[in-house]
């Protein structure tokens, strides 16, 4: 079969995509689209001095320096566009030559995402078009990406596609390519380092340490180490270099790591730490002396207080994380013959910890997960079955997101075609036998229960008035079914890594 | 590449997949503006269904169709035959339980909102679900009895539910196609299945629904009259065979007219209604012969509208003989094997040929009815099937030489 076959499906798979997102572009956005339309504004009117200091809008600069040179070279595009868009002081600007502009924006942005994918098929050398077909399905058309891109609105697509062709250029083994994508990556929006520590001991291992024979001691190659360095440095240098030379260091750094009260965000992503503050919020009710003031009974969504439970320092978040990404890379450094999937593996695992242990943690990072699980997902049954749950969880966690009314149902049936492709695709790849998977009667209880959950939370709940003083009451049902489906499929993906 | 084991999950998976796609898709046409949407003073189709639930919802039915104080024919006056009004009563009905404000009388004139441009898009998704759907579900296993034609039955399946024209006319622009279209599809499935009264009485409601499905009708009545005389051994039973779908189809008419047969001048004025001649030959613009003759020679300045009307009704007829004495032909079910195919065929080439010599349509007319989708070739299917398509004559000899 031709390379250009995967091409092609590759490409029809986008443009339908592209069709649908084209559709969606009246669809709510949310305060996002102000931020980064503020950010077009803030780059083309003001010269880089000024980026990370201006602050007539309250949605400052708080990406790294290329995403701004990124919104730098989109404001000259949008002010040929609406001139209107890029005026600083033309806050929630919302004509709609603004939306067309923005949503069209982070539409062909997502030509990166294709175009990794089209380079991982071509790796991959499928013998068949339905493989090519669910691969760039899976990516290109995933649930999370247009509920968060193209509805939400952000500009998760490139980046994501970066971060697949940096994985993808691991699995060629060209790693010096590889780390500087990542690094190119890191500069567009540092949330990614949350995976850093597998292209760290990954690259440590393969490219710095020379290959051995079993039973010799393996050399550090100087030379190699200094080159990959050097492209990171590099990379670093000229993101970071002008804002040094400015003096801004510690002002750009602040703005990328602003201090954020709040162990949970306002609406809260399916971690350990949502699992925590529903037990915290269960011993409350139950009459457990409450410990510190604030009340969950209230019910207005906002910052929650411990109750019962002990409270959580921010520190301790990062010692948890890194406990649980240890054995994950450990095994990736100790592992003989690890190869690219097993640093795809490992890079998964380091992105579950950072988001099952992390402070503040958005539920959207759930994606830094589910992405590039669609790639390893295709190498065992195993692997799809945890993809195939997870998938369930992590995309409705993202429901909350979109709380507008029309969006209701449009999210339902945005899940709904893929988890069924989901479903199906194994079962339709049985050419490969280690694709067969059944479903277990674990696995139809919680999607029944989440499906339950679900249809409580978008047409019972407020319904009439139907309970609806208590406001927090279906995002906590939501973020507590979806943590408990995310921490399940964590302890399956890490096992299955841990026993090979 | 070994051939994928079919498994019994696999085709509800993927049919759920492909409808809820489908949903999805009209969904997500439903985001963009409506027909008139914030176009005072007149608006557009959505006001006019609107107007109509507030109308018949507040007023006693004898004075739906006339013109009362109450009641501003000029004004989006109903114009569609009495099933459309009792659905519209039974969506007003809905309305007022949800928000009055939409359905007052007088006061919700032009009123527009968030909430009820989502209340009115899902009445059009209800029906559409609820109808449409449900005939082309059966439809598609129908067709492919074969427990091995999973693939085939999917793909039908999704290409007759996501024809472009009647999600944007319906869930775009604003209109009920579906639920005529989808009573005429069940009409097909029943006729094509020998359930000839139960097809019948559907269609005959489809009818009520719209006038529109008038441009089926003769399909329907030769290949019924066909098909009694085929299988009637004798002139009595013949006699009794369309007796009863007289009975049936007559009856049904009785019931949806039931309230306007009161006097002979209420029921002519709801045929005044929904046949507006005065409009004239065509309105706005329209994919026909009249109207693409007339870029040329000004067909309304040179004749007066009554020759107008003779020539359009002549024409049409002249165009619907072909393929209705080929329907009156058509052997009996029992004996083919694609039966079903010839029928349909020939009610879209009736259609399309209608649509090209019927005198006064405008530009919302039913799309190209889906059913003409029956093909091994999915390709040809689709482009028969885009808006307002003028479909060849060599397109008809394929459907009857399909095997």
């Amino acid at each position: 079969m031709s390379l250009s076959q995967t091409t092609i499906t590759s490409t029809v798979v986008f443009a339908v995509a592209t069709c649908l997102k084209l559709l969606l572009i009246p669809s709510y956005h949310s305060t996002d689209f102000e931020v980064h339309r503020n950010w077009l504004a803030l780059t083309h009117s003001l010269p880089p001095s000024e980026w990370y200091y201006e602050e007539t809008s309250k949605w400052t600069l708080d990406y790294p320096p290329f995403f701004a040179w990124f919104e730098w070279v989109l404001s000259w595009l949008a002010a040929v566009a609406d001139p209107n868009i890029v005026k600083i002081d033309n806050l929630d600007y919302g004509a709609p030559s603004c939306v067309l502009f923005q949503r069209i924006s982070v539409i062909m942005s997502d030509l990166v995402l294709l175009y990794a994918v089209i380079q991982y098929c071509k790796w991959k050398k499928f013998d068949g078009d339905l493989q090519s077909f669910v691969i760039s399905a899976l990516v290109l058309l995933n649930t999370g990406l247009l509920l968060v891109d193209h509805i939400h609105f952000q500009y998760n697509g490139f980046l994501y596609g970066i971060l697949l062709l940096s994985i993808v250029k691991m699995l060629q083994q060209k790693h010096v390519q590889a780390a500087g994508l990542f690094a190119l990556l890191l500069n567009l929006k540092h949330i990614y380092i949350y995976v850093a520590p597998a292209f760290f001991v990954y690259l440590l291992k393969h490219h710095c340490f020379s290959s051995t024979t079993s039973g010799s001691t393996r050399r550090f190659l100087h030379v190699k180490f200094i080159e990959l360095a050097a492209v990171v440095v590099c990379i670093f240098t000229l993101s970071f270099g002008p804002f040094i030379y400015y003096g801004q260091l510690s002002q750009v750094l602040s703005r990328l790591f602003p201090f954020k009260r709040g162990l949970c965000h306002a609406y809260w992503a399916p971690n350990f730490w949502t699992l925590y503050s529903a037990l915290d919020i269960l011993l409350a009710t139950i009459g457990f002396s409450p410990g510190e003031g604030g009340s969950m009974t209230s019910g207005i969504v906002g910052e929650m207080k411990l109750q019962v439970l002990p409270s959580i320092p921010p520190v301790l978040t990062l010692i948890l994380t890194a406990t649980a990404t240890m054995p994950s890379l450990m095994k990736l450094w100790k592992k003989h013959n690890t190869c690219g999937l097993d640093f795809l593996h490992c890079l998964i695992l380091c992105g579950y910890a950072s988001f099952m242990f992390g402070w503040h943690v958005h539920e959207k990072a759930i994606m830094m997960v589910t992405m590039p699980m669609c790639l390893l997902a295709m190498e065992d049954g195993r692997l799809w079955r945890i993809f195939t749950i997870l998938s369930t969880a992590a995309h409705i966690s993202l429901f909350p997101l979109l709380f507008n009314t029309a969006e209701k149902l449009i999210k339902v049936f945005l899940f709904v075609p893929y988890i069924m492709m989901a479903l199906t695709s194994s079962t339709l790849l049985k050419g490969n036998h280690l694709l067969q998977w059944e479903l277990k009667s674990l696995d139809v209880v919680y999607t029944a229960g989440c499906v339950l959950v679900q249809i409580y939370c978008l047409f019972i709940h407020g319904v009439g008035g139907y309970l609806s003083y208590l406001e927090f009451l279906p995002l906590l049902f939501t973020s507590v079914t979806c943590a408990l489906g995310v921490t399940w499929t964590w302890f399956l993906t890490i096992t299955l890594y841990l026993a090979t | 590449m070994a051939e994928p084991v079919l498994v019994p999950g696999l085709e509800l998976c993927l049919s759920i997949g492909v409808l809820s796609t489908v949903i999805l898709v009209r969904l997500a046409v439903s985001l963009h503006p409506y027909s008139g949407e914030g176009q005072p003073p007149m608006y557009g189709d959505y006001e006019a269904q609107r107007h109509w639930m507030e109308i018949t919802y507040n007023l006693p039915i004898h004075e739906w169709y006339e013109n009362t104080t109450d009641n501003r024919l000029q004004y989006w006056g109903l114009d569609y035959p009495p099933l459309t009004a009792y659905h519209s009563w039974l969506c007003g009905a809905v309305a007022s339980r949800i928000n009055p404000s939409w359905v007052s009388l007088h006061l919700s004139r032009g009123f527009e909102s968030y909430h009820h441009k989502l209340f009115m898009r899902y009445t059009v998704l209800a029906v559409d679900v609820l109808v449409y759907f449900t005939a082309a579900v059966v439809f598609s296993r129908l067709v492919y009895r074969n427990k091995d034609a999973m693939w085939e039955r999917i793909s039908l399946l999704g290409l007759l539910l996501l024809t472009p024209a009647l999600i944007i006319i319906d869930h775009g622009h604003f209109q009920y196609n579906c639920a005529s279209l989808g009573l005429t599809f069940w009409a097909i499935i029943a006729v094509t299945t020998d359930h000839n009264v139960t097809g019948s009485v559907l269609f005959a409601l489809a009818l009520n629904y719209k006038q529109m499905e008038l441009y089926h009708a003769v399909p329907f009545f030769c290949y019924l009259l066909g098909k009694s005389v085929a299988g009637s051994g004798s002139g009595g039973e013949f006699l009794k065979r369309v007796g009863l779908l007289g009975v049936a189809v007559g009856g049904t008419f009785v019931a949806c007219w039931f309230p306007f047969l009161g006097s002979w001048d209420q029921t002519l004025q709801v045929v005044h209604r929904l046949f507006p001649f005065a409009r004239g030959l065509y309105e706005d613009k329209v994919a026909n012969v009249w109207c693409s003759l007339s870029v040329l020679v000004k067909l309304r300045r040179l004749f007066s509208l009554s020759t107008l009307v003779k020539v359009t009704a002549v024409s049409t007829v002249t165009a619907l003989v072909p393929s209705s004495w080929n329907l009156y032909e058509t052997p009996p079910l029992s004996d083919s094997s694609w039966p079903w195919l010839t029928p349909p065929s020939s009610s879209s080439c009736s259609r399309t040929k209608s649509t090209r010599s019927r005198f006064s349509w405008h530009s919302s007319p039913a799309p190209s009815s889906p059913l003409t989708t029956l093909t091994s070739s999915p390709g040809s299917s689709y482009w028969q099937s885009s808006p307002c398509t003028l479909s060849s004559p060599r397109t008809d000899w394929f459907w009857h030489a399909a095997p």
